[in-house]
């Protein structure tokens, strides 16, 4: 997930239109689902053993996008994205200890600043932060994986709720070609391996990969612009996780996504360098 | 260089610094690690008062126990079904003063092993001749505990073993032999139990059982007619088996009122203890489960009441295995500990310590977790523990043991393990769906927990320095003075491993005091008789207990550590009846034999 994890609709193009009874700005759409993922989480299950490490990792994450924008960009820059960050990390990190929350959105918060090309950042923060919290601290640090139980009903309402924000925000075709390619690849795996079908398809089944599918992968700021460009992107993260489950990487979507992202993003800016420009764009956040 | 440049300059090397970060931390803990190196004994006796020595082959014991081969549906995953059942459990089933130690197997037609105490450092098994070894035979289940209680207070421990299949009662006949009762008593045909405490619950001076069920009790682990018998959910499963109270009639006779007195889960309970946690006269009953959270029922003496949200401890799942009370801070109030899984990078649950919160007390005590606070959280694939001072200095310790399946030291069944206990409860909830272990191990050969309390809230790991350096499937802990020493021998029942003695040597100049009580109104075991110490101006409750930790049952005996030149004021003693009797300046380095007075 990251603090730009679901793109921002645009402004309406005909100021004609009638004005709606009521609009809810367009960033607080991503925060406010989030947070209703985790509220519903909590409610029903208990997902967070204490609301002050949430707290604690949404606070670092504010304070660090202020500061480092102040720095950067001259300017306070809105904390609806360093939000999401934050919240993120408090859903997914799992450790009994604190400092892991905070480090973790700082170092998500940061890498944004910092790990840069021509304007752009590379890698989704909190799946940057995360990625190399379980890398590095792994005696502290898991992933969320089974705090969710293991029940139909969450999963569909977050399903459904998830679907109709991404299809709004039109991005579901990022999210159906990953879990097309991870469904087809869970039965090439199982045909390779002799395991269970049903064991190769369980992850996606879970609650950590309703927040990937649809927070980490769908982030505007990281992703290629172009559809099938996107399109083609997600099946590679698909497929760089089946290779990396074959090597039994528990944590194998995050990784592919760490992997993948960035090489891509380059990619991009690579073509994009090689193009003429009508006009010298101008540095983005 | 501009203000600006060399600003991000520092934001570029604060990232770094920030990268470094846990590396840091992780070379900090690995130094406080080295610190607690193996080291010698002398020099382990100088740094913590007592080290410990494993001793079960000199002492003439050679059990090792053996897991279930259950229904061939299960092969797949055979090591993870079949991961428990060995047990241990203290009694002096022949009243000569001496304890002597129970263990279970669990291999259809192997032998369970009552080891008696020969008073001189070893132990002979008696269990076959006395009755109580043949007891896992085909069609009958086998063994996975024991717990031992005075059910017709003859003055004789009676067993009641705990089984996935058909339970056993068995009565104590004068220490000469034991004779089969589980007909007369009416007990069930057939539970999937990991866990049973005798208590009297209701104080008519007779011992009640609780017995807690893991898999459903219509099921025949060796005969299954589907593979459907997984739970439902890693940490949400209400599909275990159920839970039965036992009211003792007194004629020989047992009746289930679990139902009438409000005990009704089926979650997965690993473990149970009971313990009068209010001051109300009345023993509540702690449940820790397997995927799910614990459950904690008061006890009006007549109804049982789950609080477990409204206390605390039942908010935040996790994998149950363990219940064990301790006055951690000699405070006169109990902790409980709960024990459940970590594994670096993949699920750190963290071990529960539940404290009782500042200002809270009787039906309004809350609990909070403070495991890590007190540095007992991280202690691997747990189970057994127990609360109880090694080395004499006044405070409680804490004995951990670990490690789950320990097959092929370099592959790990962890992956498949975390991609099928997160999936949907259609899948995890059925065996076939598992892929198959296929000799990995999954938690294995993991360091032991002896921590030491400063008693000022914080608990240090002194396991390998003080000798505990064994790396077996741990499962059940009893503490025991086995020769009669004033301290506290360990007991390890392992999984697919031996059973092993360690036995503790203790700085001399730490203080003393153990009691031995005999209920008359009360139970005659006196299961549930708290005794509070003061001593130099502090106070320590203890509580005799039907079994607690994991498939374990301590000594009946209370030991206290009191330190060093102890000025012992008062023992009191809360018996199960109501009565209160106090013992003025009882004699520290003794252990005094308290009879319930009339």
């Amino acid at each position: 997930m990251s603090q730009t994890s679901l793109p921002v609709l645009p402004p309406p193009r005909t100021p004609v239109q009638p004005k709606p009874l009521f609009r809810i700005d367009s960033r607080y759409i991503a925060p406010a689902f989030i947070t209703c993922i985790l509220l519903a989480g909590h409610l029903s299950f208990g997902i967070l053993e204490s609301y002050q490490k949430t707290l604690l990792a949404i606070v670092t994450s504010i304070a660090f996008e202020l500061v480092l924008g102040r720095i950067f960009f001259h300017k306070w820059l809105h904390p609806a994205s360093a939000y999401i960050t934050g919240i993120s990390v408090g859903i997914l990190v799992r450790s009994p200890a604190f400092w892991p929350y905070a480090l973790c959105s700082a170092i998500s918060i940061t890498s944004k600043y910092v790990l840069r090309v021509k304007g752009r950042h590379l890698w989704n923060p909190s799946n940057f932060g995360i990625s190399l919290m379980l890398l590095l601290a792994p005696e502290t640090v898991a992933s969320l994986s089974i705090q969710w139980g293991n029940f139909l009903w969450p999963m569909l309402i977050i399903w459904a709720l998830g679907s109709v924000i991404i299809w709004r925000l039109r991005r579901f075709h990022i999210t159906g070609i990953y879990v097309v390619s991870f469904v087809a690849f869970a039965f090439l795996r199982s045909w390779m391996t002799g395991s269970p079908w049903q064991s190769e398809i369980a992850p996606i089944t879970g609650p950590m990969y309703q927040l990937f599918i649809f927070f980490m992968i769908t982030d505007p700021k990281t992703t290629v612009r172009s559809k099938r460009g996107q399109c083609l992107v997600v099946f590679l993260v698909a497929l760089l996780e089946m290779v990396l489950r074959l090597r039994q990487v528990v944590y194998a979507p995050f990784y592919a996504l760490f992997i993948v992202g960035p090489f891509a993003m380059l990619l991009e800016i690579w073509l994009d360098s090689r193009r003429p420009h009508p006009a010298k764009q101008t540095v983005a956040q | 260089m501009t203000g600006n440049r060399i600003a991000r300059v520092l934001v570029g090397l604060l990232f770094i610094a920030l990268l470094a970060t846990p590396l840091a931390i992780k070379r900090m803990s690995a130094g406080r690690d080295a610190d607690r190196a193996k080291i010698d004994a002398k020099t382990a006796l100088a740094r913590h008062g007592f080290y410990l020595e494993e001793i079960s082959h000199a002492a003439g014991i050679n059990f090792v126990h053996r897991s279930p081969q259950l229904d061939s549906k299960l092969d797949p995953i055979m090591p993870e079904v079949a991961s428990m059942g060995a047990s241990v459990s203290i009694v002096d089933f022949d009243r000569d003063g001496w304890p002597d130690i129970y263990v279970t197997n669990s291999a259809i037609g192997s032998k369970n092993a009552l080891y008696r105490n020969m008073h001189d450092g070893t132990f002979r098994d008696v269990g076959g001749e006395l009755g109580v070894a043949d007891v896992n035979q085909a069609g009958t289940g086998v063994s996975t505990g024991a717990v031992w209680g005075d059910f017709d207070n003859d003055g004789y421990e009676d067993l009641f073993l705990i089984k996935w299949g058909r339970p056993e009662l068995f009565h104590n006949d004068r220490g000469h032999g034991f004779t089969r009762v589980t007909e007369q008593a009416g007990l069930p045909s057939w539970i999937n139990a990991n866990t049973a405490i005798w208590f009297d619950y209701d104080g008519d001076g007779l011992l009640d059982l609780f017995v807690g069920g893991y898999y459903s009790e219509d099921i025949d682990l060796w005969h299954l007619t589907t593979t459907r018998i997984m739970p439902d959910s890693f940490e949400y499963a209400k599909n275990g088996g159920r839970k039965y109270l036992f009211h003792n009639l007194g004629n020989g006779k047992f009746e289930d009122v679990s139902a009438k007195v409000g005990i009704e889960s089926r979650r997965w309970a690993l473990a149970a203890a009971a313990a009068d946690l209010r001051g109300s006269g009345h023993p509540d009953l702690f449940v820790s489960n397997d995927y799910g959270v614990s459950e904690l029922y008061f006890n009006d003496g007549k109804r049982f009441h789950e609080v477990g949200q409204q206390t605390g401890v039942g908010f935040a799942p996790k994998s149950g295995m363990n219940a064990a009370f301790g006055d951690i801070l000699n405070q006169g109030r109990y902790a409980v500990y709960v024990s459940n899984i970590s594994e670096d990078g993949i699920l750190i649950q963290g071990n529960n310590l539940w404290v009782p919160k500042e200002g809270t007390a009787g039906d309004t005590i809350k609990y909070q977790n403070l495991a890590r606070d007190f540095g007992v959280e991280l202690g691997g694939w747990s189970f057994g523990a127990q609360f109880g001072d090694f080395n004499n200095d006044g405070t409680l310790d804490l004995y951990l043991t670990n490690g789950y399946i320990s097959l092929d030291r370099n592959r790990s069944y962890w992956y498949d393990f975390s991609r099928v206990a997160g999936g949907n409860s259609t899948i995890i909830g059925d065996a076939k769906n598992w892929p198959a272990f296929e000799g990995r191990s999954l938690s294995g050969y993991q360091n032991k927990r002896v921590w030491l309390n400063d008693g000022a809230g914080k608990f240090v790991d002194v396991a390998q320095s003080v000798g505990a350096t064994d790396r077996y499937d741990g499962r059940a802990v009893a503490l025991v003075d086995l020769w009669n020493r004033g301290v506290l021998d360990v007991v390890v029942a392992n999984q697919n491993g031996p059973l092993l003695l360690y036995k503790n040597t203790v700085a001399p100049e730490n203080q003393w005091i153990e009691f031995e009580l005999e209920g008359t109104a009360s139970n005659r075991s006196a299961i549930g008789a708290q005794v509070i110490l003061f001593w130099n101006g502090q106070q320590q409750v203890q509580e005799v207990s039907g079994g607690s930790g994991f498939a374990a049952q301590n000594d009946r005996r209370l030991h206290f550590g009191l330190g060093r030149k102890p000025h012992i004021e008062k023992a009191i003693i809360r018996w199960p009846s109501g009565k209160v009797q106090t013992i003025d300046q009882p004699a520290a380095g003794q252990l005094h034999k308290i009879k319930e007075a009339a």
